[in-house]
């Protein structure tokens, strides 16, 4: 077997959950490969990664990888995931999210992880759609853009997730897309691997209820949109501002290594509790 | 009943928020996520102070009341007892992720100190204007169990009630307080747990590849591991089969939505708790919960001194209502009474039950102020 197979055969679920809801073209396979490599990457055991997911088309990843997964309510996600971390803080705790839950219902919750910094980490799924409802606009929208409930093209400003998330305080913040998928693996695996709560931001195009209203009609065009638009965040920040126009940094944009809430309480409780004196291992008495 | 002369016995002179959180320990609950509201807010602020000192005890505030229950139903999955406590806005809020651990049978308790409303309305007064709420507040048809306490030491107990009861069924069960009951100190004996009976739900007893997550059962209760012990296996929301994963097959859809009803309905027995006051040879029959049915125990006493056969069935289970027991009332009363601090919640379920057999008569106030023992004497009385 060759090693993506090898994968598969691990770590996705066969009984029932084939074929999956993602329209040809959907980044979301890409990032569901992407979580895999960088679970296997680091070694991790099944039943030590918890997946929780909101509701969209990037919910229903969660069914199909066999972890320990749960598919929650819409933009509540990370308080469930908050919950299990800090009920068993061995676990590693995933949220998958779209924008429009990690950013629109979900935005209280998504800017209370990242300032209480509880070690979750969040993958965000931005299309700038709400896909599965049928192409309404979301809080990540562009200024200008068709959507079904924006025909006269959206008024209201986006929200950047990334300056939001690190404004908020998360330990760290990170932006990949689909097309690279080399660095999307190193940035989900270093997000999954560090203390308290990580963000990355994956920007993950939806042709079907985006592409189409926005001049991108086929998954190849969005994917060229996606080549051409993202840019290092080095190399961002060495460009001229006029060339910066109508480019998009990805990268890290945050890394600090504060000890996550859990770790904190884990913390003040040995500090309240009296610990029964343990006996030396192998004192021979 | 608990044995008050066991060793590890404490007296408290408490609140009736301060022994939710008691009662709560005892029945071994170690995670707890809430939002600040009055008249609740005691026993989140008791459990911030008690949990950090138990062995895995969590505690968490978190900045809504949706992100509470969230929390709470993560914390459950991964296998501890959880509760939140809020006041009816709150409530509110949650109602949503209420009607997710009614479909992924996720144990919790929910206490609801109610104050008076409907909005932000009375936040220091009393009021039991969450009823209905608490039956039917969360969308689409689940059944629920509802509890109410009474008094400092119900509510102590009461919780643990609710716990074992949400263990035992594998759902949110949803405790009802007044404000009264909630603000009232008392001096109540805390056993050790040793005198109570502690319930925690089931662990399958198949290897991980055999285990079906929403199994039917005898019981109709299937066994439920904690995230990370190797039962692997989704929880989802939507609507699902025996494996916990999406469906839409009418036959499966079914199976699932008639398991959830029958687990309640066929322990209606176990579930159903009410106290009975003077009852035997009542003529007329007083029903009542919560705050009100003390004031109701003493109008009982002054109208048995004026001679009056009068009779008093608390209720402490309201839903699944009790129906039995208010049919029993019923069919030995000439007049059944209902004092509630509202418009008449739980006296729709009383008539629906007695209006067959014998006459109902309701007195409802909703000005923030307590019913008296002489205004339900004075209904009593009045023939």
């Amino acid at each position: 077997m060759s090693d993506v197979t090898e994968l598969i055969h691990h770590y996705l679920r066969h009984n029932k959950k084939f074929p999956h809801v993602f329209c040809a073209g959907c980044g979301h396979g890409i990032v569901l490969g992407s979580l895999i490599r960088s679970i296997h990457g680091l070694g991790l055991e099944k039943d030590d990664v918890c997946i929780v997911a909101g509701i969209g088309c990037s919910g229903r990843i969660a069914a199909y990888v066999d972890f320990n997964t749960v598919h929650t309510t819409h933009g509540r996600a990370l308080t469930f995931a908050t919950g299990i971390k800090m009920a068993n803080p061995k676990l590693k705790v995933i949220a998958i999210m779209g924008d429009g839950d990690a950013f629109s219902i979900g935005g209280n919750h998504l800017i209370h992880a990242a300032r209480r910094n509880i070690g979750v980490t969040a993958l965000v799924l931005n299309n700038y759609i709400y896909g599965m409802t049928g192409g309404q606009c979301s809080a990540t929208t562009p200024q200008g853009a068709n959507t079904q409930t924006t025909p006269f093209g959206q008024m209201e400003k986006s929200f950047d997730l990334v300056d939001l998330t690190r404004a908020a305080g998360a330990n760290g913040v990170y932006r990949g897309s689909v097309f690279h998928v080399n660095m999307l693996d190193r940035l989900v695996s270093t997000a999954i691997e560090r203390p308290g709560f990580n963000l990355v931001e994956i920007i993950s195009p939806c042709h079907t209820q985006y592409g189409r209203k926005n001049k991108y009609k086929t998954a190849v065009d969005m994917y060229s949109w996606l080549k051409h638009t993202c840019v290092k965040r080095e190399k961002y920040e060495a460009m001229k501002p006029e060339d910066r126009k109508d480019k998009l940094p990805i990268g890290t944009f945050a890394e600090h290594d504060t000890k996550g809430l859990e770790e904190l309480y884990a913390d003040l409780r040995t500090s309240l509790c009296p610990q029964p004196t343990e006996a030396v291992e192998g004192s021979g008495k | 009943m608990p044995n008050h002369k066991k060793k590890n016995a404490k007296a408290l002179f408490a609140l009736g928020n301060e022994a939710v959180v008691e009662g709560a320990l005892i029945a071994g609950c170690t995670f707890y996520a809430g939002y600040p509201i009055t008249p609740s807010s005691e026993i989140m602020e008791v459990m911030a102070a008690r949990l950090p000192r138990i062995p895995d005890g969590a505690f968490i505030q978190m900045e809504d009341e949706i992100a509470s229950l969230g929390a709470v139903i993560g914390a459950s999955l991964a296998g501890r007892k959880a509760m939140t406590a809020t006041s009816g806005p709150g409530f509110s809020l949650m109602q949503e992720n209420l009607g997710f651990a009614c479909m992924t049978e996720v144990p919790l308790v929910i206490v609801n100190v109610m104050r008076g409303g409907p909005s932000t309305g009375l936040p220091t007064s009393p009021a039991q204007g969450d009823v209905q709420q608490a039956r039917w507040g969360t969308h689409g048809d689940h059944p629920i169990i509802v509890l109410s306490a009474s008094d400092v030491k119900e509510c102590m107990e009461m919780t643990i009630q609710a716990f074992n009861f949400a263990e035992k069924y594998r759902t949110p069960v949803i405790l009802l307080i007044d404000e009264i009951t909630a603000h009232t100190r008392e001096r109540i004996d805390v056993p050790g747990p040793e005198a109570f009976e502690i319930f925690n739900r089931s662990y399958p007893s198949v290897p991980p590849e055999w285990y079906k997550p929403y199994e039917d059962t005898m019981r109709g209760v299937s066994p439920m591991p904690p995230i990370g012990s190797g039962y692997r296996h989704h929880v989802t929301g939507l609507t699902h089969d025996v494996m916990g994963f999406p469906t839409q097959q009418p036959e499966e859809i079914k199976s699932l939505m008639e398991r959830l009803f029958r687990k309640i309905d066929q322990f209606f027995p176990d579930i159903m708790l009410v106290e009975e006051y003077r009852t035997e040879d009542a003529e007329i029959g007083v029903i009542a919960y919560g705050s009100v049915a003390r004031s109701a125990h003493l109008a009982i006493d002054m109208a048995r001194e004026q001679g009056y056969k009068a009779g008093l069935l608390k209720l402490k289970t309201l839903f699944p209502f009790p129906k039995t027991y208010v049919d029993k009332l019923a069919h030995r009363c000439s007049r059944i009474i209902v004092p509630e601090m509202n418009m008449g919640q739980m006296s729709r379920e009383v008539k629906r039950v007695a209006s067959k057999t014998t006459s109902v008569r309701t007195i409802n106030r909703i000005d923030g102020q307590i019913i008296t023992p002489s205004q339900i004497y004075k209904s009593i009385s009045q023939g």
